[in-house]
This record gives C-alpha cells, structure tokens and sequence, in this order.
C-alpha cells in the first residue's frame, strides 16, 4: 500500500481533471502524477531521509507529499508560526531532511543542521520539469508516510507517525473513488500541518473532487473564493466557521446556493456558531467530523441529516445531538472507559477508546500507545448515547477534580453557553486550599448583553449541582485559542490561578 | 496461489486488470480474472491468452470486489477486460454506503 496507488488510480482515471490550484497556478491529475515522480527524484538526489516543507499552502505541498510518498521517504509538514528556535529541536528530530519553504524564510533555515533548504518554486519548477521516472514506490504498507508534530496544547511537540498502512486504510474506508461530479471544488484553508490539511489531499485525489487551496485564512476570501471557483465542499475548524458568519452578518444568507456540503471539526463548535452557519447556508449540508492527528484524521461524523432532524426536533435527546460529534465511520469501533479500563455504558463518561485499521497511535521514538486489544487511548473525554453518539466533553487531563468529584469542564461551559448573554466560555479547574481544585470560569459576552458573574453563577447553579458552579467567573474580550481553534486551556488556567 | 494479504498487488493474466487485496481470509484463494489465475504484480503476463467468456464483463477502476462469504474484498486499481472469481464464482461490486465529505 502507498499514497501513490491513490494519486495513480485519480489520474488513470481522471487525467486531464483539475487537482489542485492556487491563484493562477494549476495542475491537472496528470500533472499532479507527473509532479510527483519528478519531486520524488529531488528528494532521492538530495540523499536525505525525509522531505519537509514549511510552508502555507501552495502546489508543493501535495507535489511534496506524493513525491516523498515515491520516493520511500517520510513528509513532515511543519508549522509556519513556529520561531527558528523551535524548529531548530524540530529539525534535528527529522535530520537530515531535504526543507522546502518560502523565499523569504530560505536564509535563516539554511542555518539549520543537516538539512538543505529549497525555494517552493524552485522545487516546483524541477518537479514539473523532470521526466517521470518508472512508477517503482514502494508497497510496503508499513513505510511511514507522514510525520505530523501535534499542535501541541500541552507539552513539547512529538511527532505522530501515520504509516501508508492508516492513510490509505482511511481513504479506502471513508471515500468512494471518483465519488465527486467533474464540476466539484474542495476550499482548502487549513494549514498543510494540520491533519485535516494532509488527509483533505488525499480524500479529495481519490474523490476525483478539485482542490481550491486558501493559503491564509480569511473571511471574505474564503467567500469570495467559495463563489468565483464554484467551490462546493469546505472543511472549516471552528473559529473559521464563526468569522464567516460574523462577515456574513446576523440575519444574512451567505447567498452560496453552490456549497453543498461543509464539514467542521478540529476543535469545539459553540452552538450559536452553528445554528447561524444554518441560517447563512439554507443549501448547505453540514457535517461534523471528530478525529485525531493519531487516527489519520475522521473516526466519527454528524452528518447533514442528523443536523437537520436534531435541529427540528422537540425532544431534548434528539436536540442535544447537534452538540455531539456524530456516530463512528463503519471501518471505527469506539468505546467510552473508565480509568482502570473498564467499558461503561451509555450515557457514562470516561475516555474515548478507538479501534480501526486508520488509528495510528504512535509517536517518533516513543512507540505505540495502541493496547493490546488494538484500542487507542485517546486522552479525549466523552460519553456516547444509546444510538452511539458520541460527545467530547475536552481532554481528560482537563477533568476537574473538586473535593474528590470529577467533573467535565466541557458540561459546565455547555450550560455557561446557553446563556442568553454568553458568546464563549472557558472552564478550568485552578487551585483551592479547601477542594484540591476550584471551578473557574473565563466568559466572553455578546456585544451589547450584560450579565454578573452572580447571574451566570446562579444559572448554572440552577442547571447542574452547586458543586458544577464556577466559583470565580472572569469576563474578557476573547478567549485564548490556537490557530486551529484549540482552546487553550493551559494557558486560562495559569491566568485564572493567578 | 496460496494465503492473500492485504495489501498485496495483483495482475491478470489475460487482460490489464491490476488489483490490491483490501481483505483477505484465512485460508488459501485462488484469485482469478478472466478465468485465469492471476498473477504476482512483478510477474510478466505472456499477452496471448483473453479473458473466459463466461468471466468477461470486465473489472472497473476504483471498485471494490468481494466474495459471498464477504471475507475477501479486492480493489481495482487498473481496469480491464477479464472478470474477477474465486472458486469459480466471480466477485461482485461491493455496494458503498455513502458516507459525508469530512475533509
């Protein structure tokens, strides 16, 4: 098994088909195959072992991953926002490495030990240029095909291992070959160090669907583009999803009869976000999907008609479902487990477990985390229904222990957002000489609204047990998230303890 | 032809069909196309020899192909004339439950 099994089969297929643009610049799938052997031929010439690029999006991030797919050697796309010191650790962690980056960052990384810079234009020039060589990857299917360094929203970054093995296993599971129409475009605005950036390639190559890619996000260009590229599939995290409706207005439709379907995922989606997304985008058919970097992206979906009949439905079981994040994909198991390891059942909370030939689970140098009985911990908190839906109620190293009872930060910021006043809450448990820890509370309020920290205490008094109460509640302009619309919660604990 | 693996790769023997094994039993298959074993993917086809009449319906790139018992699927990754069997009943196209863009 190999990537390149996929790209091979898009340009059989589909040659002369649109795959990837980027402003003016295009390649069709054979182009795109083309490309590939050629970048597949500098990486071996570079004699290195891995092919990285920094960079935003750009044609050289799908050359670069297919051709290290080629080419036997690892692609590690790495985070642009990171100083040269930190790239410095996480340089030596792939050294050497043949680096692929804008012109304007070629000096400085040149400093980097073992490793050779190259410009993006001029990899992509050569890529385009070379003869493809003979069609010779490698099938092994456990050869590594990406390394992904975790957002990291706790610790120092380590890079996840995902095998040609859990790539291809989730395409072949989740994606229907030539699924998409000749006219389908795919908006691509997350980073190419994102999961999602990597797998929306490779989901996209094998759809047979065109890739639109938005370097760096912004509102009113992602609507623009959406609309003057006939775009009709988008994947947005959160915070993406939020600053559209914002530029779109309250009470305003989006007026993109075209977008057929937009996923989201990546992060918590506050319910206001997504019910005006529903108003903005009457023709758009939502999806929710939830993964990890560890499973090769998407294990559960919510999916268009789960939004719809949650959203129309009376009864509270069925309404709360659009805050879950869907049922598991028919390749997935899941199971919820309490802390010695023992299933619970419906409704109980605990850690989410999965299990599936895409789940990964393993870092560079540390090994796998996936247990004997091929289930992954995945440090997510969550409990699923009776019908299987699953919710994320944070990580579960965020559970907050108050007097010796847990409780899920994510269930108490629920019930904060459904104050009528409230655009965004964060809870984190802080230190307190009398519980061990105390429930604290950072809240963002809609403009215009005003509430007291005492009206939000007794609202959430009134929901959930006193206990479940925040017993400092702090108003702010914003909450601390990272650019994937993570919140941050290392970081309101620090701000709210002090 | 002995245990199939997943993962493996396939050619024909008569016509241009090439396969990966996406799931395989246990035991021993015979994998045929167009009524002929199929071949290792490395192995060279002799180029003489043309699908079976009775398994000529031809393979489709990017479906997927499995058995009645349901253990045994298998990917089309190069189209052509011969039809996929096991045992002397050929496979059918697994029908895909469609599943929402997530990405």
């Amino acid at each position: 098994m190999n990537l390149m099994m996929l790209l091979e089969m898009a340009s059989q297929g589909f040659a002369d088909r649109g795959a990837v643009q980027n402003g003016d610049q295009r390649l069709s799938y054979a182009e795109l195959f083309s490309a590939a052997g050629g970048a597949a031929g500098i990486a071996r010439e570079a004699g290195v072992e891995k092919l990285a690029v920094l960079d935003v999006s750009s044609l050289a991030v799908p050359v670069g991953l297919f051709g290290a797919a080629w080419s036997g050697k690892p692609f590690v796309p790495l985070n642009y926002r990171l100083t040269d010191a930190e790239l410095e650790s996480l340089a030596s962690q792939i050294a050497p490495s043949l680096l692929v980056t804008s012109r304007d960052r070629v000096g400085s990384l040149s400093k980097l030990p073992d490793t050779q810079v190259m410009e993006r234009d001029e990899f992509l020039e050569r890529a385009l240029g070379a003869e493809t060589p003979t069609a010779d990857w490698s099938m092994d299917p456990d050869e590594i095909a990406i390394l992904l360094f975790t957002s990291g929203t706790t610790g120092a970054p380590k890079a996840a291992v995902l095998r040609h093995k859990h790539l291809v296993a989730y395409i072949l599971g989740s994606v229907e070959f030539a699924g998409a129409a000749e006219e389908d475009a795919a908006l691509v605005s997350v980073p190419p160090y994102h999961v999602a950036g990597m797998s929306a390639i490779c989901s996209s190559v094998y759809a047979g669907r065109r890739i639109v890619q938005l370097p760096s996000f912004d509102p009113d260009e992602w609507l623009r583009l959406a609309r003057e590229e006939g775009v009709s599939n988008a994947f947005v995290v959160p915070t993406m999803l939020s600053r559209i409706v914002d530029s779109i207005g309250e009470g305003a439709e989006a007026g993109l009869p075209g977008l057929r379907a937009v996923s989201y995922g990546g992060g918590k989606m506050p319910l206001p976000v997504i019910a005006r997304a529903m108003r903005a985008f009457p023709d758009t058919n939502f999806t929710n999907a939830y993964g990890l970097t560890e499973t090769s992206s998407t294990i559960t979906v919510l999916g268009p008609e789960d939004h719809r009949v949650a959203a129309a439905s009376d009864d509270e079981a069925v309404r709360r479902r659009l805050t879950s994040v869907g049922q598991a994909l028919p390749t997935v198991e899941i199971e919820i487990r309490d802390e010695n390891g023992a299933k619970l059942g419906p409704g109980e909370r605990g850690e989410i477990y999965v299990r599936g030939e895409q789940v990964s689970g393993e870092y560079l140098g540390r090994g796998s985390s996936v247990l004997n009985d091929g289930f992954f911990p995945t440090r997510d908190a969550g409990s699923m229904d009776a019908e299987g839906y699953l919710f994320i109620e944070g990580r579960a190293d965020d559970v907050i222990v108050r007097g010796g009872e847990n409780m899920s930060p994510g269930e108490i910021e629920d019930v904060l957002l459904e104050h009528p006043a409230v655009a965004d809450a964060g809870v984190v448990g802080v230190p307190d000489e009398e519980w061990g820890e105390a429930v604290a509370a950072a809240v963002v309020l809609k403009d215009g609204q005003d509430a007291s920290s005492q009206d939000l205490q007794v609202w959430v008094r009134e929901r959930l047990r006193s206990s479940r109460t925040p017993q400092r509640i702090e108003f702010r302009g914003e909450l601390p998230y990272n650019e994937t619309g993570k919140l941050l919660r290392r970081v309101l604990r620090t701000e709210l303890a002090s | 032809m002995g245990q199939l693996k997943a993962g493996s790769r396939l050619r024909s023997a008569v016509c241009d069909t090439e396969v990966m094994v996406v799931a395989a039993p246990a035991a021993e298959v015979e994998l045929s196309c167009g009524g002929a074993a199929m071949l290792e993917i490395a192995a060279a086809r002799s180029g003489d020899g043309a699908p079976a009449p009775d398994a000529a319906e031809g393979t489709q790139l990017g479906k997927r192909y499995v058995n009645e018992a349901g253990d045994l699927e298998i990917l089309c990754t190069k189209p052509g004339q011969g039809s996929l069997g096991v045992a002397g009943a050929l496979l059918t196209v697994k029908e895909a439950k469609p599943l929402p863009a997530s990405d």
